[in-house]
């Protein structure tokens, strides 16, 4: 006679369960593993080292310049008019100064390529995280959901076991990509410490919790992949320019910074840029930590929400 | 004691306020037996188990397993059953060992009690030799047989089993059903399976419920469903060319001849008692019968009698459903 009643499913070993099953799977196809990576990595060297803002302003482009460039001038002792000449090599320090100094102002910091690498991390925690959600879809359409929910596993254990498995992919991700970024070339702020480390990690949490919940949410009353996949498609790009992730807001039109600030991939950016290569403005930190926890809050509630009523109902 | 170890009352399910999936069934299941629902693609079996293991809820009607109400209880449910699904929800990308140990994980059985009952189960199902490989290096019949272990390895009281042989040809079915009788030997189980062939639902079950459009049709012994036909069916030919029907008419527990093709059909109660009663009859008489067939009556014939639909004629659409699978898992396979 067996024993009734035996099990005492746990919620704590069902999401680690879960999360191990998925971290396992992920681990087991390394190839995939390594698109993920690479694309954000080629994105990141394509655009960053492509768009060589910094060159746009040093007057590199201009071929066949005389020594001597002729001005139209005024003589001040005594007041008259006529031609006045510069030594060209000189216009070409001021031209290259005043560009260093606006790039510099523009994205405060002095080559794009830092300013957009750190876009790109930004993008695979985004990328990274609604996959995440969206992976239900397979695990209903394979028949393995209706296995779990017919197993006493707590349905918490299902959903936070997508939510962690967001998290740990995601910082997975950021890391490897930050650190490649620093190997082309990013420069760090000189002030990087370990603690700046733990507040990416930080940042990350609360937009991985926050999308992956609200895309579980979504898709896991859809019966095939298609439509969310198409969906995120279909909001990745908007999403990525509507951000300061390759450019800065200020210089934006009036509209579109309403946009642009309303988009939680705003505060991500900013605060992970804050965190490795600006100087660290505290003020603006802690801004953007309370827009990202405002967001991932709502996002993660009604996600949970949603999900937990359907698993449950 | 609970007696019934499954009772439904009612059952219904509806989806989209007008598709009626499983209407108003009700039965019960005795302890130790081997229950089976009988039917094809679409009739409302996997609908039916879904509802016992909690995954879904009821429209109508109530249910209990073990005496526990698979809505207001389902937690307590679902600590007693273990699910083997008609999907092959083992992860391809895990071992075999591993996967056994997931499914120790959700029920929350015991790390030391799980490890030495998974490598008890890989043993019964003889997958020892292959636990360290990933799954998606195993055949279909291995497959089916690492989900009847991850279905036990909380020592249920009640095993649900949907279709358990879909789409695994006839050597690798007749194994299966092998261990599922050597299983339930062994753990002391009742069976829940639904299936649509009609040979493994002889094969296997103690009852049988035929449902057809969602409802139960019969529900009795295969033996008795079979005998409720009236007898078994007795083919023969003589050899001479006159028409004997009444003389065989005339011979006790013959219930009905025809004649068709060069040949006389008769059902017969008994009919290896009948049989050489009507021999005998004929010759009697001076005929000489050069030809006799007994057959018992099967299934098939039992699910047209109530359904007024052969068996075989759903079974194309089985096909396609198995091709569909096919494909899926080729899917997943990337």
């Amino acid at each position: 006679m067996s024993v009734v009643g035996e099990s005492s499913p746990s919620l704590l070993r069902g999401l680690w369960a879960l999360t191990v099953r998925e971290l396992k799977k992920w681990l087991s196809d390394p190839v995939m593993v390594v698109m993920f990576v690479l694309q954000p990595l080629i994105w990141m060297g394509l655009l960053g080292k492509s768009m060589n803002i910094n060159a746009l302003f040093s007057s590199r482009g201009i071929s066949n310049m005389p020594a001597l460039i002729p001005v139209p001038g005024v003589y001040l002792v005594p007041p008259s008019q006529g031609i006045i000449y510069i030594n060209s090599t000189l216009l070409q320090q001021i031209f290259s100064n005043i560009g260093s100094e606006i790039v510099q102002n523009t994205f405060g910091v002095a080559d794009y390529f830092s300013y957009m690498a750190v876009g790109m991390i930004s993008m695979i925690v985004v990328m990274t995280s609604t996959f995440s959600g969206v992976s239900i879809v397979w695990d209903r359409r394979l028949g393995f959901l209706d296995k779990v929910l017919s197993t006493p596993v707590p349905r918490a254990s299902i959903i936070f076991s997508k939510i962690l498995n967001a998290f740990l992919r995601a910082v997975f991700q950021a890391t490897v990509i930050l650190a490649l970024a620093y190997m082309l070339g990013l420069r760090l702020n000189p002030n990087f410490t370990l603690i700046n480390m733990l507040g990416i990690y930080a940042a990350i949490f609360l937009v991985s919790v926050g999308l992956s919940s609200i895309f579980l949410a979504f898709s896991i009353r859809a019966t095939r992949m298609e439509r969310p996949m198409q969906f995120i498609n279909l909001i990745m790009m908007p999403l990525m320019f509507a951000s300061n992730t390759f450019f800065p807001v200020d210089l934006m039109p009036v509209w579109l910074q309403v946009i642009v600030r309303i988009n939680p991939l705003t505060y991500l950016t900013d605060a992970l840029r804050q965190l490795t290569i600006l100087q660290l403005d505290l003020i603006k930190l802690l801004w953007d930590f309370t827009c990202l926890a405002a967001f991932a809050t709502t996002l993660a509630v009604i996600g949970i929400v949603l999900s937990w009523r359907y698993l449950t109902a | 004691m609970v007696n019934e170890v499954i009772k439904a009352e009612g059952l219904t399910k509806i989806f989209n306020k007008n598709l009626v999936a499983v209407d108003h069934v009700s039965f019960n299941v005795e302890d130790g037996e081997i229950f089976g629902f009988l039917g094809p693609n679409g009739a409302g079996k996997t609908t039916t188990i879904k509802m016992l293991t909690t995954v879904l809820r009821p429209t109508e009607g109530r249910a209990f397993v073990m005496g526990y109400d698979v809505v207001k209880q389902a937690s307590n449910v679902r600590k007693v059953i273990g699910v083997v699904p008609q999907e092959y929800t083992a992860d391809e990308d895990l071992t075999g060992y591993e996967n056994i140990m997931l499914c120790a994980d959700l029920y929350g059985v015991p790390r030391d009690v799980a490890r030495k009952r998974a490598h008890e189960l890989l043993e019964l199902v003889e997958l020892t030799r292959f636990k360290d490989k990933k799954v998606e290096t195993y055949s279909g019949g291995m497959r089916r047989r690492l989900e009847l272990a991850c279905g036990l390895i909380n020592r249920p009281k009640i095993l649900f089993l949907d279709e358990p042989t879909l789409g695994l040809d006839v050597q690798t079915r007749a194994a299966i059903w092998d261990y599922i009788r050597r299983l339930k030997e062994e753990y002391n189980m009742t069976i829940f399976m639904t299936t649509h062939y009609l040979e493994e639902a002889d094969a296997l079950c103690d009852r049988i419920a035929i449902i057809d459009y969602g409802k139960i049709v019969a529900l009795d012994s295969p033996s008795n469903l079979k005998n409720s036909l009236g007898g078994d069916i007795i083919t023969l030919t003589i050899k001479e060319n006159i028409d004997v029907s009444d003389i065989i008419r005339s011979v006790d527990n013959v219930k009905y001849v025809r004649y068709e093709g060069g040949a006389y059909r008769i059902k017969a109660e008994s009919g290896e008692i009948t049989a050489p009663l009507i021999i005998e009859a004929l010759r009697r008489k001076g005929y000489t019968v050069v030809k006799l067939f007994l057959s018992k009556p099967t299934l098939d014939e039992v699910y047209l009698e109530y359904t007024g639909r052969r068996m075989r004629d759903t079974e194309e659409s089985m096909d396609s459903f198995i091709r569909y699978r096919i494909t899926m898992r080729r899917a997943r396979a990337r």
